[in-house]
């Protein structure tokens, strides 16, 4: 099993803490927070072992969790993970929420990526050359698909494990017998030879006179007694009864509601306001005016919905009042004509090789801006009086918005005090510095002393979003006279958000990888899996070209040129194997693949796809084949696939944000379709564990589905799909492919590679 | 005024007939089960019951509610006869299925009143009947709690 990379000892640190606690930390620049948590946080007897885990006399155990719950299970997870090291009893296991507080504040994310490589999605693009990491690692961002791999991996099994450690030294000081004489088991210290046992609540007090463990030892997988479990969720049983607390649930009986308007262009000014009818509605307060928008308040939000409709405002102009999605593809198309853009990824002379290739393949592909449409709309509800401050919002940050909040309003951070809720789905959209309602949330209660709670209209969630950018791309490929692939081109239009995204794992001899930045107005942001879900479709749609302009099978040339990827190549394999591909189908079905490695796993999947009656592409299984290193929690793992895969090809299907006049167009969603109960197909998981470190799970499911619906269509059509959605569009089977491609694919060419891969 | 039985307990309101059930629960009654996703019926995140049928509660106003028995999400398992959860919350639990959960409440609704009214629905009238968004596409495992609810609650009744 692999080690952390870090040097343990450099993060850990101990402190006596007057009372008798003990506290063990793991991060350097803050030696005092795990005493300042003893001395705030624990009552009575309860004494925090280390920053994360809490025992109490009763022996329950309390594990922090510095991540939001937003669906993917991290709570249990990283629960897990802890109590695992820890021996704990799971039953006797409590997991909570870290406070928003910088004692709880998370740095492995930051060592997790690399300190010079924290990528511009979670320091957030627009404002990332205001922030410097040091202000990043004193945050609680959950992001990136980050969570299980850096905070589990590398602070919250070594938490467990220290932890673990000292109590069994405190029980063997106790004893007077050697430390090797004893274990640990379900929350208790055993000697067996004396038949002695301690329970580890009865050791917290004692364990303040030990020394740290110098360097705690992490388990072997064979050792793990919950990890690799498929663990039922903490966070289920009050989602299904109604009482799981989301921001938008904060509710007190004096409470006011505000419903805003933001101007429908973005970067509008208000001029003015005509608020006089909505004034005079029934319970509705006052009408405040924003710099961009204004709110009407109200004492019951569909009051203040109903009034919003009625105040007729006036926007100053703006230079991209008739801007219009044609006119920004045209922009896009025009910058990539013109511009050879900076360099993302080169080697060889992709140049020279188009220049002489015997035959070119060039494609222009494109994707269109993507609202992230979380169920529960954006929202916030704050609570100022006099200087200090109550909020309550969903959020990726707790801590990040606890400061954004604060800022807005006036307020010292250490006067806001923030209440953690689950969230109603984050996909990207409740990462801080893309998060605009905080601002206007925070300056509409600053002019009220009762809680006012600020929502969001769907219509104006969708309209008034942080966008998953739209991005053009012109491929091209060269081939040489043997009909093999020497060359491939990607323009794509920018910015980058995720380095590495657009780089390819193909053994290709020259490529030529460029990104021409283009400015709009159309704020963006990371959107689940942010660059991969738009560069994924684009290059698992051109490889496909690629192998049939050489008439060589999609799923063999991807193995011919991954020999220097045998993940890869196991999964396709995993995957191709499972969906029955080359071997028989029903009538008219066809079978499309694709892979792709983001936030550390690899995912491969294929899609079976049938043309209707009417035309249109039914989607009737994805088979996905996930090595994600291994899985802390497989059923949660398997659940994160199901639902990037859902996410995934929602978009594919339907995902359209478009611009007119400068506005976005879509408002509800009847206009930006989901996928539901009946559109949803079978859905396939396998998860290969192959040894490595975790990888993330969050996101990696979402990039590969369009491509592989999108090369299914192709076969079954002979349409190359290179734009999306694939949204209304008919297709007729006249020039079906299916037939090359009936017989079986060459499967066996790895059997030896598949058995060798499971030491 | 507005009247109506929420969960068994009479409830008087002195609010406009107009105002949609969904904000004169989470705003006048505080019952925040129930969730607020689109506001025009269409994602059924707001789904109740109505004497026993599942409506759209941002699309009904009070006044089609008026002396009607109304049960939310809370007040769903007391209003089955039992205090413990539902066949179909059971079922939620045993196959996991909510992420972040916010749609659940609604689609548990929906669901529960569709094995109401056909105790043994097809894939194909599950489809039919329940519409619910779930961002999070939980869908694949909604189709699997719904077969085993309902076979829970056949077993239930010849028990």
């Amino acid at each position: 099993m692999n080690k952390p990379k870090l040097s343990r000892r450099k993060f850990l640190l101990v402190s006596a803490v007057a009372g008798g606690g003990v506290l063990i930390g793991y991060a350097a620049t803050r030696p005092s927070r795990h005493r300042v948590a003893n001395n705030t946080l624990a009552e009575g007897g309860e004494r925090f072992v280390t920053s994360w885990i809490r025992l109490q006399p009763d022996n329950r155990i309390t594990v922090y969790v510095p991540h939001s719950e937003m669906g993917q299970g991290i709570h249990t997870a990283l629960g897990q993970m802890a109590a695992d090291e820890l021996d704990a009893d799971w039953e006797l296991v409590d997991i909570e929420q870290a406070p928003a507080t910088d004692l709880f504040a998370n740095d492995a994310i930051v060592k997790g990526f690399g300190e010079e490589l924290l990528p511009p999605f979670l320091t957030g693009v627009v404002n990332a050359s205001a922030l410097t990491v040091a202000r990043i690692a004193n945050l609680q961002t959950t992001g990136g698909s980050s969570s299980v791999r850096y905070t589990g991996e590398n602070t919250i099994r070594v938490a467990g494990a220290a932890a673990r450690q000292m109590l069994l030294q405190c029980a063997a000081e106790r004893w007077g017998v050697p430390l090797a004489e004893c274990s640990t088991e379900l929350s208790h210290v055993h000697h067996s030879a004396s038949g002695r046992s301690l329970a580890y609540g009865e050791l917290a007090e004692a364990a303040a006179r030990m020394e740290p463990p110098e360097n705690p030892v992490l388990k072997e997988p064979s050792q793990f007694n919950l990890m690799g479990k498929a663990i039922s969720r903490r966070d289920i049983p009050a989602k299904v009864d109604g009482s799981a607390p989301y921001g938008i649930d904060a509710h007190s009986e004096d409470m006011l509601y505000a419903a805003l308007r933001l101007a429908p262009v973005f970067g509008a000014k208000l001029v003015s306001v005509d608020a006089g009818q909505a004034l005079a509605q029934r319970g509705v307060r006052r009408v405040v005016e924003l710099e961009d928008g204004y709110a009407v308040v109200a004492d019951n939000y569909w009051r203040a919905k109903q009034a919003l409709e009625l105040v007729e405002a006036t926007f100053e102009p703006t230079e991209n009042d008739n801007v219009s999605s044609a006119m920004l593809a045209e922009r896009f198309d025009a910058a990539l004509a013109s511009d050879n853009g900076s360099e993302d990824f080169e080697s060889g002379d992709a140049d020279a090789a188009l220049e002489e290739a015997g035959d070119v393949l060039e494609a222009n592909y494109r994707v269109p801006y993507l609202a992230h449409a979380a169920m529960e709309p954006m929202n916030s509800t704050m609570h100022i009086q006099g200087d200090r401050a109550e909020l309550w919002t969903s959020t990726q940050d707790a801590l990040a918005i606890k400061a954004r909040a604060a800022s807005t309003a006036g307020l010292r951070e250490d006067d806001v005090t923030y209440h953690h809720s689950y969230l109603g789905g984050g996909f990207g959209r409740r990462l801080p510095f893309t998060w605009n309602v905080i601002d206007h949330s925070a300056l509409i209660a600053r002019e009220f002393d009762v809680p006012v709670k600020t929502i969001l209209t769907r219509e104006e969630d969708m309209r008034q979003d942080y966008y998953r950018p739209a991005v053009h791309s012109n491929f091209r490929a060269a081939f040489d006279s043997e009909g093999r692939v020497t060359a491939w081109h990607n323009r794509f239009t920018g910015p980058i958000q995720v380095p590495g995204a657009a780089h390819i794992p193909y053994a290709i001899p020259n490529q030529s990888i460029r990104v021409v930045d283009v400015e709009t107005h159309v704020p963006i942001a990371s959107w689940r899996s942010v660059d991969h879900s738009q560069q994924t479709f684009f290059i698992e749609s051109f490889i496909d070209e690629i192998a049939h302009r050489g008439g060589v099978n999609p799923y063999q040339l991807r193995m011919d040129l991954l020999q220097e990827h045998p993940r890869h190549r196991n999964v396709l394999q995993v995957a191709a194997e499972s969906a029955g591909y080359g071997s028989g189908l029903p009538e008219g079905h066809a079978l499309g693949i694709a892979v792709q490695e983001s936030f550390g796993s690899i995912a491969a999947q294929v899609a079976e796809v049938s043309i209707g009656e009417d035309g249109r592409p039914i989607v009737h299984k994805i088979t996905c084949a996930m090595d994600c290193g291994w899985a802390v929690n497989p059923d949660g793992a398997e659940a994160q696939i199901e639902s990037g895969i859902v996410f995934g090809l929602t978009a594919a299907l339907h995902g359209a944000i478009t611009i007119e006049n400068g506005q976005v167009v879509q408002g509800n969603f009847p206009d930006y379709e989901m996928l539901r109960m009946a559109t949803t197909p079978e859905i396939v998981v396998h998860l290969v564990e192959s040894g490595n470190p975790p990888g993330g799970l969050g996101e990696p499911a979402t990039p590969p589905v369009a491509a592989a619906v999108a090369n299914a269509i192709y076969i079954l059509t002979g349409q190359r799909i290179r734009e999306l959605p694939i949204g209304d569009r008919e297709f007729t089977l006249d020039r079906s492919l299916a037939g090359a491609f009936s017989g079986p694919a060459n499967l066996s060419v790895d059997k030896n590679y598949l058995d060798g891969l499971g030491e | 005024m507005a009247y109506f039985r929420l969960n068994g307990e009479s409830r008087e309101l002195d609010i406009e007939p107009e105002m949609p059930l969904l904000w004169a629960l989470r705003d006048e009654l505080g019952m925040t089960g129930t969730k607020f996703g689109c506001g025009i019926g269409n994602c059924g995140a707001c789904t109740v019951h109505v004497d026993g049928n599942a409506v759209r509660g941002c699309i009904t106003p009070v006044s089609a509610v008026e002396g009607r028995d109304v049960t939310t999400i809370e007040g769903l398992a007391t209003a089955l006869g039992g205090d413990e959860l539902t066949p179909v919350q059971q079922a939620w639990i045993d196959h996991q299925v909510p992420q972040c959960g916010y749609c659940q409440s609604g689609m548990i609704m929906a669901v529960s009143s569709l094995l109401a009214r056909n105790p043994s629905p097809s894939d194909a009238e599950i489809d039919a009947g329940i519409t619910n968004i779930c961002r999070c596409g939980s869908y694949p495992r909604v189709r699997k709690a719904i077969h085993a609810a309902a076979a829970a609650m056949a077993v239930d009744a010849t028990a």
